[in-house]
């Protein structure tokens, strides 16, 4: 059996997570100071969650395309995106962007803000209460966020197979190959990577369920 | 250095209208939960914008909507004491005070000082509530602020604790130069705390005055109810120069050495409850009949709630508190408790007030 869409479905979701995860904590910070414009800019972040993804690969083909300006821009450069891992990537981290984000800014929500004023009260600078307060603080909520995108992303297939094909060895991630065993009638193939799949989201759920205990465990508590 | 303040801010239907200056100095904000004392802090602190005014605390401006100066809260140098302390919980007592401090020695010698050096590796949530506070006021003060704020800073801490607190407070304000706000809804606390003290009544500063001043001779009825005089009412002119206190249902005569009773412009009196003078015989003026609502026995006193009889106002003013310590108690306990008793007023404790809605 050829094990390459497993690795290949780690390197993509793994390369995904790093960009989400930066992405997701500055945007949901970012979206804290908003006032007026937050309901929108929240709804424009969070678009993917609720598009099929097929319509985001349709997007990301529009716009990364050879025919396009970003997508001519990249190809001068020597990245090819289109019908390769790193286009899988970004149709990953796009589809899975709004699970991180959103979690992550339910998290910083969370966190009480009377923490914030006393650091800003005490002259500590935005950036560095992000660093030193809001993020070990909803530490717990970043986490789960992290691994909920990261599994996300491991499961995309929609955007996937649009932007980067079905290339054995190249594009071809386990949930495409579950559809291509399928489709050439190989039931037992389809089986096996069903089951790795079940077992690994299982795996990602259970470490979700520690990393959110350990949270719980670590919130203050009032005393007397 | 002198804080000034000027502000107004609309919060849903709640309109904050605070102004004061205080020079060097403790003022104590005194006022019921929800009147905007802690608004005006956090308004001082940066925390919170105001919609209009100026603050200047020496010669800086903090805030001015003309010039559309809003300096942010960490360039305002306002030590902002919160009521749960928000002491950064992934971070030691240590760390939450050595966090925002430029002047390490000076951190380290205030964790000496504060008595924090054998719980400095401790996280914010194994601490008592005592523990909590010393670190947060460390933190406050390594900060090196010009000015300090107190939102009721010993309402977490139980009484006997409290009062410990305080007395270390009231250590760090005595070394303290710059201005300081303390926020209770406590007015011994406010007594024993601050030199000023304002009284606060839905958004409105309606009085500010000299600790004692403010104690003995309160001008407003908000400033008197939050000293904790228990007997106000309204009062009338008669055409003889006596007054007549409606919600009581009491005349109220002048002194016989021929002072008037200082009401003329006063809306209201007050008179506190502990100057009522238990009579077996009616003495004429400023003495009357006595209806026995409810006796409610204290401490060291007893609280006697009663009406005067025959008074059918049905306002909550119209029942009258009159407290007797329990040496005297004793001695007329019998008399009282038969359910109609005399008592007299003396015209000279009795408190000329505004209505503070007018001023």
């Amino acid at each position: 059996m050829d094990y390459s869409p497993l690795w290949i479905s780690l390197k993509i979701a793994v390369c995904s997570t790093i960009i989400t995860f930066f992405a997701g904590v500055a945007s949901a910070w970012l979206v804290t100071y908003l006032r007026g414009a937050k309901h929108v800019v929240d709804a424009v972040l969070s678009v993917p969650l609720v598009l099929p993804p097929t319509v985001v690969g349709f997007l990301l083909l529009m716009l990364l395309g050879r025919s396009s300006g970003i997508g001519g821009l990249l190809e001068n450069v020597g990245l090819h995106v289109i019908f390769t891992w790193q286009g899988a990537t970004v149709a990953a981290a796009v589809v899975s962007f709004p699970v991180m984000y959103r979690g992550i800014r339910g998290a910083i929500e969370q966190v009480d803000e009377n923490l914030i004023f006393a650091a800003r009260t005490l002259g500590m600078r935005e950036y560095t209460i992000l660093r030193k307060i809001i993020i070990p603080a909803a530490r717990p909520g970043i986490a789960a966020s992290t691994v909920l995108a990261f599994a996300r992303a491991l499961g995309e297939f929609g955007a996937t197979i649009m932007v980067a094909g079905n290339l054995p060895g190249r594009t071809r991630t386990m949930s495409i190959a579950v559809y291509t065993a399928m489709q050439s009638g190989n039931r037992n193939l389809a089986m096996k990577w069903v089951l790795i799949i079940i077992v690994f989201s299982l795996i990602i759920l259970i470490l979700m369920n520690v990393v959110a205990g350990r949270g719980s465990r670590t919130l203050p508590v009032q005393r007397g | 250095m002198e804080l000034f303040v000027d502000i107004e801010k609309q919060v849903g239907g709640f309109c904050l209208r605070s102004s004061f200056s205080i020079e060097s100095g403790r003022l104590a904000l005194l006022g019921p939960s929800g009147c905007g004392k802690t608004m005006t802090l956090k308004c001082i602190a940066g925390i919170e914008k105001p919609d209009k005014g100026t603050i200047r605390l020496g010669d800086r401006v903090l805030y001015d909507s003309d010039k559309k100066i809003n300096v942010p809260s960490r360039d305002r140098h306002a030590g902002f004491l919160f009521q749960n302390y928000a002491l950064f919980p992934n971070m030691t007592v240590r760390e939450n005070v050595l966090v925002a401090s430029h002047d390490k020695r000076y951190a380290l010698d205030l964790i000496e000082r504060f008595q924090l050096a054998d719980i400095e590796d401790l996280l914010p949530n194994s601490l008592s509530g005592g523990q909590s506070q010393r670190t947060a006021l460390a933190r406050m003060l390594a900060a090196k602020p010009e000015i300090l704020m107190f939102d009721e800073p010993f309402s977490a801490l139980d009484n006997y604790l409290a009062m410990r607190m305080e007395r270390e407070l009231q250590k760090i304000l005595e070394n303290f130069e710059g201005p300081s706000i303390l926020v209770t809804h406590d007015r011994n606390e406010a007594y024993r705390m601050a030199d000023k003290i304002a009284a606060m009544e839905s958004g409105c500063i309606v009085e500010i005055k000299e600790r004692h001043d403010f104690f003995d001779n309160p001008d407003t009825v908000t400033a008197a109810r939050l000293t904790g005089c228990k007997n106000i009412s309204g009062i009338s002119k008669n055409e003889d120069g006596s007054y007549f206190a409606q919600d009581w249902g009491i005349r109220l005569e002048p002194c016989t050495d021929g002072n008037g009773l200082g009401l003329d412009s006063a809306d209201s009196v007050g008179y506190r409850a502990h100057y009522f003078k238990f009579v077996s015989e009616s003495t004429g003026q400023n003495c009357f009949d006595c209806e026995l609502l409810r006796v409610v026995e204290d401490t060291f006193s007893v609280s006697v709630l009663f009406r005067q009889r025959g008074n059918d106002a049905a306002s909550d003013d119209s029942v009258l508190t009159w407290i007797v310590n329990k040496d005297e108690w004793i001695k007329i306990k019998d008399d009282v408790m038969s359910g109609t008793f005399l008592l007299s007023i003396d015209p000279q404790k009795l408190m000329p007030l505004r209505n503070s809605k007018d001023g």
